[in-house]
Protein backbone atom coordinates (compact mmCIF):
# COMPACT_ATOMS: atom_id res chain seq x y z
CA UNK A 1 0.00 0.00 0.00
CA UNK A 2 1.55 3.34 -1.15
CA UNK A 3 2.31 5.40 2.07
CA UNK A 4 -0.97 8.34 2.87
CA UNK A 5 0.76 10.83 5.07
CA UNK A 6 -2.20 10.86 8.43
CA UNK A 7 -3.06 14.37 8.44
CA UNK A 8 -4.70 16.18 5.29
CA UNK A 9 -1.62 17.95 3.33
CA UNK A 10 -1.19 21.44 2.23
CA UNK A 11 -1.04 21.89 -1.42
CA UNK A 12 1.21 24.44 -1.94
CA UNK A 13 0.70 26.56 -5.14
CA UNK A 14 2.90 28.97 -6.32
CA UNK A 15 0.53 30.87 -8.40
CA UNK A 16 -1.09 32.20 -4.78
CA UNK A 17 2.08 32.28 -2.69
CA UNK A 18 4.74 33.98 -4.79
CA UNK A 19 6.01 36.64 -4.10
CA UNK A 20 8.28 37.72 -7.14
CA UNK A 21 7.09 38.24 -10.63
CA UNK A 22 8.85 36.87 -13.42
CA UNK A 23 10.48 39.74 -14.31
CA UNK A 24 11.87 39.97 -11.02
CA UNK A 25 13.36 36.16 -10.90
CA UNK A 26 14.62 36.78 -14.45
CA UNK A 27 16.15 39.96 -13.58
CA UNK A 28 19.75 39.75 -15.47
CA UNK A 29 21.11 37.92 -18.75
CA UNK A 30 23.87 35.56 -19.34
CA UNK A 31 25.91 38.23 -20.97
CA UNK A 32 25.60 40.46 -17.76
CA UNK A 33 26.66 37.23 -15.89
CA UNK A 34 29.87 36.91 -17.12
CA UNK A 35 30.49 40.56 -16.49
CA UNK A 36 29.77 40.23 -13.45
CA UNK A 37 32.38 41.38 -10.37
CA UNK A 38 31.56 40.69 -6.90
CA UNK A 39 32.21 44.17 -4.83
CA UNK A 40 35.26 41.94 -3.32
CA UNK A 41 38.38 41.25 -4.47
CA UNK A 42 37.95 37.05 -4.36
CA UNK A 43 41.09 35.37 -6.62
CA UNK A 44 40.88 32.32 -4.23
CA UNK A 45 36.94 31.73 -5.33
CA UNK A 46 37.44 33.05 -8.58
CA UNK A 47 39.88 29.86 -8.61
CA UNK A 48 37.34 27.49 -7.66
CA UNK A 49 34.92 28.14 -10.64
CA UNK A 50 37.17 26.71 -12.85
CA UNK A 51 36.94 22.87 -13.73
CA UNK A 52 34.40 20.89 -14.98
CA UNK A 53 32.67 20.73 -11.65
CA UNK A 54 29.68 21.97 -10.38
CA UNK A 55 30.22 25.55 -8.42
CA UNK A 56 28.96 26.96 -5.31
CA UNK A 57 31.23 30.27 -6.61
CA UNK A 58 29.26 30.07 -9.94
CA UNK A 59 25.65 29.80 -8.04
CA UNK A 60 26.57 32.66 -5.56
CA UNK A 61 27.91 35.08 -8.10
CA UNK A 62 24.09 34.65 -9.77
CA UNK A 63 22.38 35.12 -6.58
CA UNK A 64 24.87 37.94 -6.00
CA UNK A 65 23.86 39.41 -9.41
CA UNK A 66 20.53 38.65 -8.43
CA UNK A 67 20.19 40.76 -5.58
CA UNK A 68 21.57 43.19 -7.02
CA UNK A 69 18.91 44.19 -9.60
CA UNK A 70 16.33 43.52 -7.03
CA UNK A 71 14.67 46.45 -5.75
CA UNK A 72 15.73 48.06 -2.23
CA UNK A 73 11.99 47.19 -0.72
CA UNK A 74 11.83 43.42 -1.81
CA UNK A 75 14.41 42.14 0.63
CA UNK A 76 14.19 42.05 4.10
CA UNK A 77 17.80 41.17 4.51
CA UNK A 78 20.53 43.38 3.30
CA UNK A 79 21.27 43.37 -0.84
CA UNK A 80 25.43 42.40 -0.52
CA UNK A 81 24.57 39.17 1.80
CA UNK A 82 26.10 36.99 -0.99
CA UNK A 83 29.19 39.14 -1.92
CA UNK A 84 29.59 39.99 1.70
CA UNK A 85 29.86 36.13 2.26
CA UNK A 86 32.34 35.68 -0.57
CA UNK A 87 34.49 38.75 0.64
CA UNK A 88 34.54 36.73 4.46
CA UNK A 89 35.66 33.12 2.50
CA UNK A 90 38.37 35.06 0.77
CA UNK A 91 39.49 36.55 4.12
CA UNK A 92 39.22 33.46 5.55
CA UNK A 93 41.54 32.43 2.62
CA UNK A 94 44.14 34.95 3.23
CA UNK A 95 44.04 34.47 6.91
CA UNK A 96 43.77 30.82 6.82
CA UNK A 97 41.58 30.86 9.76
CA UNK A 98 37.75 31.21 9.78
CA UNK A 99 36.32 34.49 10.69
CA UNK A 100 32.26 33.43 11.91
CA UNK A 101 32.39 33.50 16.08
CA UNK A 102 31.67 30.33 17.49
CA UNK A 103 28.17 29.57 18.97
CA UNK A 104 25.68 31.90 18.29
CA UNK A 105 22.51 31.02 20.44
CA UNK A 106 19.37 32.57 19.12
CA UNK A 107 15.88 30.49 18.12
CA UNK A 108 12.20 30.87 18.21
CA UNK A 109 9.68 30.95 20.30
CA UNK A 110 8.68 27.42 21.68
CA UNK A 111 11.69 25.54 20.24
CA UNK A 112 15.03 24.95 21.64
CA UNK A 113 16.16 23.89 17.90
CA UNK A 114 16.04 25.04 14.59
CA UNK A 115 18.37 27.82 14.13
CA UNK A 116 21.96 27.56 14.70
CA UNK A 117 22.70 31.28 15.19
CA UNK A 118 26.29 32.50 13.28
CA UNK A 119 27.63 36.12 13.87
CA UNK A 120 30.83 37.29 12.13
CA UNK A 121 33.91 38.85 13.74
CA UNK A 122 34.27 41.43 10.87
CA UNK A 123 31.24 43.20 11.10
CA UNK A 124 32.77 46.68 9.94
CA UNK A 125 34.31 44.77 6.92
CA UNK A 126 30.78 42.57 5.60
CA UNK A 127 27.97 44.43 7.46
CA UNK A 128 25.87 42.25 5.65
CA UNK A 129 26.44 39.72 6.85
CA UNK A 130 26.92 40.99 10.97
CA UNK A 131 23.97 38.24 11.51
CA UNK A 132 24.12 34.89 9.53
CA UNK A 133 21.98 32.80 11.12
CA UNK A 134 20.95 29.19 9.57
CA UNK A 135 17.50 27.80 9.76
CA UNK A 136 17.11 23.94 8.97
CA UNK A 137 14.06 22.76 7.70
CA UNK A 138 12.56 19.72 7.93
CA UNK A 139 12.31 17.67 4.36
CA UNK A 140 9.36 15.93 2.78
CA UNK A 141 10.27 12.47 3.35
CA UNK A 142 12.60 10.64 0.92
CA UNK A 143 13.11 14.28 -0.67
CA UNK A 144 10.14 14.41 -2.84
CA UNK A 145 8.97 17.71 -4.13
CA UNK A 146 7.55 19.66 -6.63
CA UNK A 147 8.26 22.93 -8.26
CA UNK A 148 5.41 24.74 -6.55
CA UNK A 149 6.89 23.83 -3.23
CA UNK A 150 10.35 24.56 -4.26
CA UNK A 151 10.16 28.07 -6.03
CA UNK A 152 7.65 28.85 -2.48
CA UNK A 153 10.84 28.08 -0.42
CA UNK A 154 13.06 29.73 -2.67
CA UNK A 155 10.95 32.89 -2.97
CA UNK A 156 10.22 32.98 1.10
CA UNK A 157 13.78 32.56 1.19
CA UNK A 158 14.64 35.58 -1.37
CA UNK A 159 12.55 38.06 0.76
CA UNK A 160 13.47 36.80 4.13
CA UNK A 161 17.08 35.82 4.03
CA UNK A 162 20.24 35.58 1.61
CA UNK A 163 18.59 33.49 -0.74
CA UNK A 164 20.87 30.70 -0.35
CA UNK A 165 20.13 27.11 0.27
CA UNK A 166 22.14 24.30 0.88
CA UNK A 167 19.96 21.22 -0.50
CA UNK A 168 20.30 19.31 1.95
CA UNK A 169 22.80 19.40 5.23
CA UNK A 170 24.28 15.81 6.12
CA UNK A 171 21.27 15.82 8.47
CA UNK A 172 18.64 15.76 5.57
CA UNK A 173 17.41 18.67 5.77
CA UNK A 174 16.75 21.59 3.63
CA UNK A 175 19.76 24.58 5.08
CA UNK A 176 18.19 27.70 4.94
CA UNK A 177 21.88 29.89 4.89
CA UNK A 178 21.87 33.18 6.54
CA UNK A 179 19.51 35.78 7.75
CA UNK A 180 19.07 38.33 10.69
CA UNK A 181 17.90 37.72 13.99
CA UNK A 182 14.57 40.07 13.11
CA UNK A 183 13.78 37.78 10.36
CA UNK A 184 13.82 34.44 12.42
CA UNK A 185 10.33 34.25 14.04
CA UNK A 186 8.38 35.51 10.46
CA UNK A 187 10.47 32.42 8.85
CA UNK A 188 9.26 30.22 11.01
CA UNK A 189 5.36 31.69 11.18
CA UNK A 190 5.60 31.56 7.28
CA UNK A 191 6.76 28.34 7.02
CA UNK A 192 4.61 27.17 9.79
CA UNK A 193 1.23 28.58 10.10
CA UNK A 194 1.07 29.67 5.89
CA UNK A 195 3.50 26.88 4.38
CA UNK A 196 3.07 23.74 6.85
CA UNK A 197 6.10 22.96 7.14
CA UNK A 198 8.55 22.96 10.41
CA UNK A 199 11.62 23.66 11.19
CA UNK A 200 13.98 20.44 12.00
CA UNK A 201 16.50 19.42 14.87
CA UNK A 202 19.27 21.45 16.20
CA UNK A 203 21.71 20.90 19.04
CA UNK A 204 21.28 18.40 21.45
CA UNK A 205 18.40 17.11 20.51
CA UNK A 206 16.55 14.30 17.96
CA UNK A 207 18.02 15.60 14.43
CA UNK A 208 15.81 15.26 11.80
CA UNK A 209 15.08 11.66 10.75
CA UNK A 210 15.49 10.68 7.05
CA UNK A 211 14.94 8.04 5.10
CA UNK A 212 15.34 6.18 1.12
CA UNK A 213 13.18 7.05 -1.19
CA UNK A 214 11.74 3.01 -0.02
CA UNK A 215 8.53 1.33 -1.27
CA UNK A 216 7.71 5.12 -2.78
CA UNK A 217 10.40 3.65 -5.51
CA UNK A 218 12.34 0.94 -5.19
CA UNK A 219 11.65 -2.69 -5.45
CA UNK A 220 13.86 -3.89 -3.36
CA UNK A 221 12.36 -1.96 0.12
CA UNK A 222 11.79 -4.28 2.52
CA UNK A 223 10.35 -1.78 4.93
CA UNK A 224 7.89 1.09 4.29
CA UNK A 225 11.11 3.52 5.26
CA UNK A 226 8.70 6.70 4.19
CA UNK A 227 5.78 5.38 6.89
CA UNK A 228 8.85 4.38 9.87
CA UNK A 229 10.29 7.82 9.10
CA UNK A 230 7.34 9.74 9.10
CA UNK A 231 5.39 8.42 12.21
CA UNK A 232 8.56 8.05 14.75
CA UNK A 233 8.99 11.96 13.11
CA UNK A 234 6.05 12.78 14.70
CA UNK A 235 5.95 10.49 17.43
CA UNK A 236 9.09 12.10 18.68
CA UNK A 237 8.18 15.68 18.01
CA UNK A 238 9.38 16.84 21.29
CA UNK A 239 12.62 15.71 21.34
CA UNK A 240 13.13 16.78 18.19
CA UNK A 241 12.50 20.49 19.07
CA UNK A 242 13.08 20.74 22.66
CA UNK A 243 16.88 19.65 23.20
CA UNK A 244 16.94 17.62 26.46
CA UNK A 245 19.92 14.88 25.35
CA UNK A 246 23.63 14.57 26.01
CA UNK A 247 24.09 15.44 22.15
CA UNK A 248 22.72 14.98 19.08
CA UNK A 249 20.80 11.76 18.04
CA UNK A 250 20.38 10.40 14.58
CA UNK A 251 17.71 7.81 13.10
CA UNK A 252 17.82 7.38 9.34
CA UNK A 253 15.43 4.59 7.41
CA UNK A 254 17.24 2.30 4.64
CA UNK A 255 14.86 0.13 2.96
CA UNK A 256 17.62 -2.90 2.37
CA UNK A 257 21.34 -3.13 3.01
CA UNK A 258 22.04 -0.81 -0.38
CA UNK A 259 21.46 1.57 2.02
CA UNK A 260 21.28 4.65 0.40
CA UNK A 261 20.77 7.30 3.18
CA UNK A 262 24.46 5.61 4.26
CA UNK A 263 22.44 5.04 7.77
CA UNK A 264 25.19 2.83 8.82
CA UNK A 265 27.47 5.57 8.84
CA UNK A 266 25.67 8.88 10.20
CA UNK A 267 23.20 7.62 12.74
CA UNK A 268 22.87 6.67 16.06
CA UNK A 269 20.05 4.45 15.26
CA UNK A 270 20.18 2.69 11.91
CA UNK A 271 17.38 0.80 10.56
CA UNK A 272 17.87 -1.44 7.64
CA UNK A 273 15.44 -3.20 6.03
CA UNK A 274 16.25 -7.08 5.79
CA UNK A 275 14.48 -10.59 5.22
CA UNK A 276 14.13 -13.45 7.07
CA UNK A 277 13.33 -16.13 4.27
CA UNK A 278 14.94 -16.98 1.33
CA UNK A 279 16.12 -14.67 -1.98
CA UNK A 280 13.71 -15.35 -4.74
CA UNK A 281 14.93 -16.66 -7.89
CA UNK A 282 13.33 -16.76 -11.32
CA UNK A 283 15.61 -19.23 -12.91
CA UNK A 284 14.91 -18.49 -16.40
CA UNK A 285 15.80 -14.46 -15.82
CA UNK A 286 19.22 -15.79 -14.59
CA UNK A 287 19.19 -17.99 -17.87
CA UNK A 288 18.60 -14.82 -19.38
CA UNK A 289 21.29 -12.42 -17.94
CA UNK A 290 24.04 -15.59 -19.13
CA UNK A 291 22.77 -15.25 -22.76
CA UNK A 292 23.20 -12.17 -22.63
CA UNK A 293 19.22 -10.88 -23.21
CA UNK A 294 19.37 -8.92 -19.91
CA UNK A 295 22.06 -6.22 -19.31
CA UNK A 296 23.62 -6.57 -16.10
CA UNK A 297 23.34 -4.14 -13.64
CA UNK A 298 20.16 -2.83 -15.58
CA UNK A 299 22.51 -1.62 -17.58
CA UNK A 300 24.49 0.88 -15.54
CA UNK A 301 27.60 -0.36 -17.57
CA UNK A 302 26.79 0.23 -20.66
CA UNK A 303 29.39 3.09 -21.39
CA UNK A 304 32.34 0.58 -22.47
CA UNK A 305 32.28 -2.71 -23.67
CA UNK A 306 33.07 -5.38 -20.75
CA UNK A 307 32.87 -8.23 -22.09
CA UNK A 308 30.33 -10.99 -22.18
CA UNK A 309 28.54 -11.49 -18.62
CA UNK A 310 30.44 -14.19 -16.43
CA UNK A 311 28.44 -15.33 -13.90
CA UNK A 312 31.14 -17.06 -12.19
CA UNK A 313 33.39 -14.15 -12.16
CA UNK A 314 31.22 -11.31 -11.68
CA UNK A 315 28.45 -13.09 -9.52
CA UNK A 316 29.24 -16.20 -7.54
CA UNK A 317 32.97 -15.34 -6.89
CA UNK A 318 31.91 -12.05 -5.72
CA UNK A 319 29.78 -13.58 -3.39
CA UNK A 320 31.09 -12.15 0.46
CA UNK A 321 30.44 -16.02 2.06
CA UNK A 322 30.31 -17.86 -1.24
CA UNK A 323 27.10 -18.99 -0.89
CA UNK A 324 26.47 -19.41 -4.01
CA UNK A 325 26.79 -22.01 -6.92
CA UNK A 326 25.49 -23.33 -9.94
CA UNK A 327 24.11 -27.13 -10.40
CA UNK A 328 22.60 -28.31 -13.27
CA UNK A 329 22.31 -24.93 -14.85
CA UNK A 330 20.43 -23.57 -11.85
CA UNK A 331 21.88 -21.10 -9.39
CA UNK A 332 21.52 -22.16 -6.05
CA UNK A 333 21.80 -20.23 -2.50
CA UNK A 334 22.28 -21.56 0.34
CA UNK A 335 20.31 -18.89 2.17
CA UNK A 336 21.65 -19.31 5.84
CA UNK A 337 25.05 -18.66 4.55
CA UNK A 338 23.50 -15.49 3.03
CA UNK A 339 24.66 -12.19 4.75
CA UNK A 340 22.24 -9.85 2.96
CA UNK A 341 24.76 -8.01 0.92
CA UNK A 342 22.97 -7.34 -1.92
CA UNK A 343 25.50 -7.89 -4.30
CA UNK A 344 24.34 -10.65 -6.47
CA UNK A 345 20.51 -8.83 -6.27
CA UNK A 346 21.90 -5.65 -7.57
CA UNK A 347 23.67 -7.47 -10.91
CA UNK A 348 20.92 -9.25 -11.34
CA UNK A 349 17.20 -7.55 -10.08
CA UNK A 350 15.07 -9.42 -12.36
CA UNK A 351 16.48 -12.85 -11.47
CA UNK A 352 17.32 -12.19 -7.42
CA UNK A 353 14.98 -10.45 -5.14
CA UNK A 354 15.28 -10.34 -1.32
CA UNK A 355 12.89 -12.82 0.64
CA UNK A 356 9.22 -11.45 1.42
CA UNK A 357 8.79 -12.45 5.21
CA UNK A 358 11.04 -8.71 5.24
CA UNK A 359 11.58 -6.38 8.79
CA UNK A 360 14.49 -4.45 9.24
CA UNK A 361 17.78 -4.84 11.48
CA UNK A 362 18.92 -2.28 14.31
CA UNK A 363 22.08 -1.01 14.34
CA UNK A 364 23.54 1.75 16.50
CA UNK A 365 25.80 3.79 17.15
CA UNK A 366 26.98 5.58 14.34
CA UNK A 367 28.77 8.78 14.21
CA UNK A 368 30.60 10.91 12.31
CA UNK A 369 34.24 11.68 13.44
CA UNK A 370 34.39 13.72 16.64
CA UNK A 371 36.05 12.40 19.52
CA UNK A 372 36.90 8.93 18.97
CA UNK A 373 36.92 8.81 15.53
CA UNK A 374 34.31 7.45 12.75
CA UNK A 375 32.55 4.77 13.81
CA UNK A 376 29.93 2.63 11.81
CA UNK A 377 26.86 1.08 13.51
CA UNK A 378 27.16 -1.78 15.27
CA UNK A 379 24.33 -4.20 14.41
CA UNK A 380 22.17 -4.82 17.77
CA UNK A 381 19.07 -6.47 16.47
CA UNK A 382 19.71 -8.51 13.80
CA UNK A 383 15.59 -9.13 13.20
CA UNK A 384 12.74 -7.05 13.48
CA UNK A 385 8.98 -6.43 12.22
CA UNK A 386 8.13 -3.41 11.19
CA UNK A 387 4.37 -2.78 11.18
CA UNK A 388 3.05 0.54 12.38
CA UNK A 389 2.71 2.32 15.06
CA UNK A 390 5.89 0.48 15.09
CA UNK A 391 5.48 0.08 19.05
CA UNK A 392 7.68 -2.80 19.17
CA UNK A 393 10.70 -0.32 17.58
CA UNK A 394 9.86 2.33 20.37
CA UNK A 395 10.69 0.17 22.78
CA UNK A 396 13.87 -0.19 21.93
CA UNK A 397 13.88 3.49 21.36
CA UNK A 398 12.63 4.46 24.51
CA UNK A 399 15.38 1.84 26.57
CA UNK A 400 17.95 3.38 24.64
CA UNK A 401 17.55 7.02 25.82
CA UNK A 402 16.54 6.16 28.59
CA UNK A 403 20.11 4.75 29.50
CA UNK A 404 21.79 7.30 27.34
CA UNK A 405 19.97 10.19 29.29
CA UNK A 406 21.12 8.97 32.54
CA UNK A 407 24.15 7.62 31.90
CA UNK A 408 25.91 9.37 28.95
CA UNK A 409 28.28 12.34 29.55
CA UNK A 410 27.31 16.15 28.28
CA UNK A 411 28.53 15.58 24.43
CA UNK A 412 28.65 12.02 24.94
CA UNK A 413 27.11 10.43 21.77
CA UNK A 414 25.53 6.98 22.29
CA UNK A 415 28.56 5.32 20.41
CA UNK A 416 30.60 6.66 23.09
CA UNK A 417 28.51 5.71 26.00
CA UNK A 418 28.33 1.91 24.39
CA UNK A 419 32.26 2.19 24.11
CA UNK A 420 33.10 3.26 27.49
CA UNK A 421 30.32 0.91 29.10
CA UNK A 422 31.07 -2.28 26.92
CA UNK A 423 28.46 -4.45 24.82
CA UNK A 424 27.51 -6.66 26.93
CA UNK A 425 26.37 -3.72 29.48
CA UNK A 426 24.22 -2.25 26.07
CA UNK A 427 23.20 -5.73 25.54
CA UNK A 428 21.51 -5.60 29.24
CA UNK A 429 20.01 -2.87 28.87
CA UNK A 430 18.16 -3.39 25.70
CA UNK A 431 17.28 -6.96 27.78
CA UNK A 432 18.68 -9.16 24.62
CA UNK A 433 21.25 -11.92 24.54
CA UNK A 434 24.34 -11.41 22.63
CA UNK A 435 24.16 -12.72 19.58
CA UNK A 436 26.77 -14.12 16.28
CA UNK A 437 25.18 -11.71 14.01
CA UNK A 438 26.43 -9.12 16.33
CA UNK A 439 30.22 -10.44 15.74
CA UNK A 440 32.75 -10.34 12.48
CA UNK A 441 33.24 -13.68 11.95
CA UNK A 442 31.99 -15.40 14.67
CA UNK A 443 33.12 -18.38 13.75
CA UNK A 444 36.74 -17.56 15.13
CA UNK A 445 35.89 -14.94 17.44
CA UNK A 446 34.99 -15.54 20.44
CA UNK A 447 32.15 -13.15 21.54
CA UNK A 448 30.96 -14.58 24.91
CA UNK A 449 31.58 -13.14 27.89
CA UNK A 450 30.62 -14.66 31.39
CA UNK A 451 29.48 -13.11 33.82
CA UNK A 452 30.04 -14.44 37.43
CA UNK A 453 26.19 -15.01 38.44
CA UNK A 454 26.49 -17.43 35.00
CA UNK A 455 29.22 -19.40 36.29
CA UNK A 456 27.94 -22.04 38.99
CA UNK A 457 30.27 -20.96 42.44
CA UNK A 458 31.19 -17.76 40.76
CA UNK A 459 34.32 -16.66 40.77
CA UNK A 460 35.00 -17.64 44.22
CA UNK A 461 34.76 -21.47 43.92
CA UNK A 462 37.51 -23.21 45.23
CA UNK A 463 39.81 -25.30 42.70
CA UNK A 464 39.99 -27.91 45.10
CA UNK A 465 37.05 -29.27 44.50
CA UNK A 466 37.32 -29.08 40.62
CA UNK A 467 40.59 -30.84 41.33
CA UNK A 468 39.61 -33.96 42.87
CA UNK A 469 37.75 -34.62 40.01
CA UNK A 470 40.21 -33.48 37.07
CA UNK A 471 43.82 -34.27 37.14
CA UNK A 472 46.37 -31.49 36.41
CA UNK B 1 29.32 44.10 22.78
CA UNK B 2 26.88 46.68 23.52
CA UNK B 3 25.30 48.36 27.05
CA UNK B 4 21.84 48.65 28.03
CA UNK B 5 20.38 50.81 30.85
CA UNK B 6 17.56 50.45 33.04
CA UNK B 7 16.59 51.43 36.49
CA UNK B 8 19.46 53.14 36.83
CA UNK B 9 21.80 49.97 36.35
CA UNK B 10 24.00 49.49 33.39
CA UNK B 11 25.06 45.84 31.59
CA UNK B 12 26.99 45.02 28.77
CA UNK B 13 25.49 42.32 26.54
CA UNK B 14 26.25 40.25 24.23
CA UNK B 15 25.03 40.15 20.58
CA UNK B 16 22.43 37.34 22.04
CA UNK B 17 21.57 39.62 24.55
CA UNK B 18 23.59 37.74 27.39
CA UNK B 19 25.21 39.81 30.33
CA UNK B 20 29.15 39.48 30.24
CA UNK B 21 29.41 38.75 34.16
CA UNK B 22 27.26 37.07 36.32
CA UNK B 23 28.11 39.25 39.03
CA UNK B 24 26.50 41.69 37.43
CA UNK B 25 23.78 39.72 37.85
CA UNK B 26 20.20 41.50 39.93
CA UNK B 27 16.19 41.63 39.97
CA UNK B 28 16.18 44.41 38.04
CA UNK B 29 17.59 42.45 34.80
CA UNK B 30 14.86 39.77 35.15
CA UNK B 31 12.45 42.95 34.82
CA UNK B 32 14.29 44.15 31.74
CA UNK B 33 14.86 41.29 29.77
CA UNK B 34 11.52 38.95 30.35
CA UNK B 35 10.06 41.18 27.43
CA UNK B 36 12.09 39.90 24.65
CA UNK B 37 12.08 36.06 26.01
CA UNK B 38 8.52 36.21 25.58
CA UNK B 39 7.55 36.23 29.41
CA UNK B 40 4.83 38.23 30.42
CA UNK B 41 4.90 37.72 34.23
CA UNK B 42 7.75 36.45 36.57
CA UNK B 43 5.93 34.16 38.90
CA UNK B 44 6.94 32.09 41.57
CA UNK B 45 7.88 29.33 39.62
CA UNK B 46 10.60 31.36 37.58
CA UNK B 47 12.02 32.00 39.82
CA UNK B 48 12.38 28.41 40.53
CA UNK B 49 13.78 27.72 37.68
CA UNK B 50 16.00 30.47 38.20
CA UNK B 51 17.47 30.40 41.62
CA UNK B 52 17.91 26.75 40.49
CA UNK B 53 20.16 27.32 37.71
CA UNK B 54 21.96 29.76 39.61
CA UNK B 55 22.80 28.06 42.78
CA UNK B 56 23.82 25.25 40.21
CA UNK B 57 26.20 27.68 38.70
CA UNK B 58 27.33 29.16 41.57
CA UNK B 59 28.48 25.63 42.85
CA UNK B 60 29.77 24.50 39.41
CA UNK B 61 30.60 27.61 37.30
CA UNK B 62 28.23 25.84 34.25
CA UNK B 63 24.63 25.78 33.78
CA UNK B 64 23.04 22.20 34.46
CA UNK B 65 22.38 20.00 32.26
CA UNK B 66 18.43 19.89 31.00
CA UNK B 67 17.39 16.57 32.07
CA UNK B 68 18.67 17.94 35.61
CA UNK B 69 17.16 21.07 35.23
CA UNK B 70 13.54 19.43 35.03
CA UNK B 71 14.24 16.74 37.73
CA UNK B 72 14.88 19.24 39.90
CA UNK B 73 12.72 21.56 39.55
CA UNK B 74 10.00 19.00 39.08
CA UNK B 75 8.85 20.85 35.82
CA UNK B 76 8.39 18.67 32.40
CA UNK B 77 10.11 20.43 29.89
CA UNK B 78 7.29 21.63 27.79
CA UNK B 79 6.34 23.61 30.98
CA UNK B 80 10.22 24.98 30.93
CA UNK B 81 8.72 26.49 27.67
CA UNK B 82 5.88 27.62 28.45
CA UNK B 83 7.71 29.19 31.19
CA UNK B 84 10.11 30.66 29.08
CA UNK B 85 9.42 30.24 25.38
CA UNK B 86 12.66 30.81 24.22
CA UNK B 87 13.43 27.27 26.14
CA UNK B 88 15.97 27.13 29.05
CA UNK B 89 19.05 27.69 27.37
CA UNK B 90 18.35 31.17 25.23
CA UNK B 91 15.84 32.32 27.83
CA UNK B 92 15.76 31.02 31.41
CA UNK B 93 19.59 31.51 31.26
CA UNK B 94 20.00 34.59 30.06
CA UNK B 95 17.45 35.87 32.26
CA UNK B 96 19.07 33.84 35.48
CA UNK B 97 22.21 35.90 34.09
CA UNK B 98 24.76 32.85 33.29
CA UNK B 99 26.94 32.91 30.33
CA UNK B 100 25.77 32.32 27.05
CA UNK B 101 25.50 28.25 26.52
CA UNK B 102 27.52 26.92 24.32
CA UNK B 103 25.97 24.23 22.12
CA UNK B 104 26.73 22.11 18.80
CA UNK B 105 24.99 22.66 15.65
C1 LIG C 1 28.42 28.59 0.04
C2 LIG C 1 29.38 28.06 0.75
C3 LIG C 1 29.15 26.86 1.61
C4 LIG C 1 29.33 25.54 1.28
C5 LIG C 1 29.81 24.95 -0.01
C6 LIG C 1 28.96 24.78 2.46
C7 LIG C 1 29.03 23.40 2.54
C8 LIG C 1 28.56 22.68 3.59
C9 LIG C 1 28.62 21.25 3.70
C10 LIG C 1 29.24 20.29 2.71
C11 LIG C 1 28.02 20.93 4.87
C12 LIG C 1 27.83 19.53 5.43
C13 LIG C 1 28.92 19.24 6.38
C14 LIG C 1 28.39 18.85 7.74
O1 LIG C 1 27.19 18.65 7.90
O2 LIG C 1 29.19 18.72 8.67
C15 LIG C 1 27.60 22.13 5.50
C16 LIG C 1 26.93 22.20 6.70
C17 LIG C 1 26.66 23.36 7.36
N1 LIG C 1 27.05 24.64 7.01
FE1 LIG C 1 27.85 25.14 5.28
N2 LIG C 1 28.59 25.64 3.44
C18 LIG C 1 28.67 26.92 2.97
C19 LIG C 1 28.43 28.08 3.65
C20 LIG C 1 28.00 28.13 4.95
C21 LIG C 1 27.85 29.35 5.70
C22 LIG C 1 28.19 30.72 5.17
C23 LIG C 1 27.37 29.01 6.91
C24 LIG C 1 27.03 29.87 8.09
C25 LIG C 1 27.59 31.04 8.32
C26 LIG C 1 27.21 27.57 6.93
C27 LIG C 1 26.73 26.85 7.98
C28 LIG C 1 26.57 25.50 7.96
C29 LIG C 1 25.87 24.76 8.98
C30 LIG C 1 25.20 25.33 10.20
C31 LIG C 1 25.93 23.40 8.59
C32 LIG C 1 25.31 22.22 9.27
C33 LIG C 1 24.01 22.05 8.52
C34 LIG C 1 23.44 20.66 8.53
O3 LIG C 1 24.07 19.74 8.03
O4 LIG C 1 22.34 20.49 9.02
N3 LIG C 1 27.62 27.06 5.73
N4 LIG C 1 27.94 23.20 4.71
C1 LIG D 1 39.66 17.09 7.27
C2 LIG D 1 38.71 17.52 6.49
C3 LIG D 1 37.24 17.23 6.68
C4 LIG D 1 36.55 16.92 7.83
C5 LIG D 1 37.05 16.78 9.25
C6 LIG D 1 35.17 16.75 7.42
C7 LIG D 1 34.14 16.43 8.30
C8 LIG D 1 32.87 16.17 7.89
C9 LIG D 1 31.83 15.73 8.78
C10 LIG D 1 31.96 15.51 10.27
C11 LIG D 1 30.71 15.54 8.01
C12 LIG D 1 29.37 15.08 8.50
C13 LIG D 1 29.24 13.62 8.23
C14 LIG D 1 27.85 13.14 8.51
O1 LIG D 1 27.38 13.23 9.66
O2 LIG D 1 27.22 12.68 7.57
C15 LIG D 1 31.04 15.89 6.67
C16 LIG D 1 30.17 15.86 5.63
C17 LIG D 1 30.49 16.25 4.34
N1 LIG D 1 31.70 16.69 3.89
FE1 LIG D 1 33.36 16.85 4.98
N2 LIG D 1 35.06 16.95 6.08
C18 LIG D 1 36.30 17.23 5.59
C19 LIG D 1 36.65 17.51 4.30
C20 LIG D 1 35.74 17.59 3.26
C21 LIG D 1 36.11 17.92 1.91
C22 LIG D 1 37.52 18.22 1.43
C23 LIG D 1 34.95 17.92 1.19
C24 LIG D 1 34.70 18.18 -0.26
C25 LIG D 1 35.63 18.12 -1.21
C26 LIG D 1 33.88 17.56 2.08
C27 LIG D 1 32.56 17.44 1.72
C28 LIG D 1 31.58 16.99 2.56
C29 LIG D 1 30.22 16.74 2.14
C30 LIG D 1 29.65 16.95 0.74
C31 LIG D 1 29.54 16.27 3.27
C32 LIG D 1 28.09 15.85 3.36
C33 LIG D 1 28.04 14.38 3.12
C34 LIG D 1 26.64 13.81 3.26
O3 LIG D 1 25.78 14.45 3.86
O4 LIG D 1 26.43 12.71 2.77
N3 LIG D 1 34.39 17.37 3.33
N4 LIG D 1 32.36 16.28 6.62
S1 LIG E 1 18.29 1.70 0.46
FE1 LIG E 1 17.59 -0.07 -0.72
S2 LIG E 1 15.37 0.19 -0.67
FE2 LIG E 1 16.19 2.18 -0.14
S3 LIG E 1 16.33 3.24 -2.14
FE3 LIG E 1 18.32 2.29 -1.71
S4 LIG E 1 18.23 0.34 -2.83
FE4 LIG E 1 16.13 1.06 -2.59
S1 LIG F 1 23.13 -11.16 -1.02
FE1 LIG F 1 25.34 -11.17 -0.91
S2 LIG F 1 25.79 -12.73 0.63
FE2 LIG F 1 23.69 -13.07 -0.03
S3 LIG F 1 23.85 -14.55 -1.70
FE3 LIG F 1 23.85 -12.53 -2.65
S4 LIG F 1 26.01 -12.05 -2.88
FE4 LIG F 1 25.89 -13.72 -1.40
Amino acid sequence: MAFEPKEPQKKLKYKELRIYSDEELNNYTEEELKDFKCKHDIPDLDELEKGPWPSFVADAKREALHRRKLAEDRMMVGRDVVEDLMGILQLSFDHGETHWKHGGIVGVFGYGGGVIGRYSDVPEQFPSIVHFHTLRVNQPNSKFYNTDYLRTLCDLWEYRGSGMLNMHGSTGDIIFLGTTTEQLEPVFYELGHVLQQDLGGSGSNLRTPSCCLGKARCEWSCIDTQDMCYELTHFYQDELHRPAFPYKFKFKFDGCPNGCVASIARADMSFIGTWKDNIRIDQEAVQAYIGGELKPNAGAHSGRDWGKFDIQKEVINLCPTKCMWMEDGKLMIDNKECVRCMHCINVMPRALRPGSDTGCSILCGGKAPILEGAQMSMLTIPFMKCEPPYDNIKDVVDKIWDWWMEEGRNRERLGELIQRHGVPKFLEILDIPPMPQMVTEPRSNPYIFWKEEDVEGGWKRSIEDYRARHKR
Amino acid sequence: MATVEFKGHTWTIDEDGFIDDFNNWNEDWVEYVKGTEGINEITDEHWKVIKYLQDYYKQYGLAPMIRLLTKKTGFKLKYIYELFPSGPAKGACKVAGLPKPTGCV
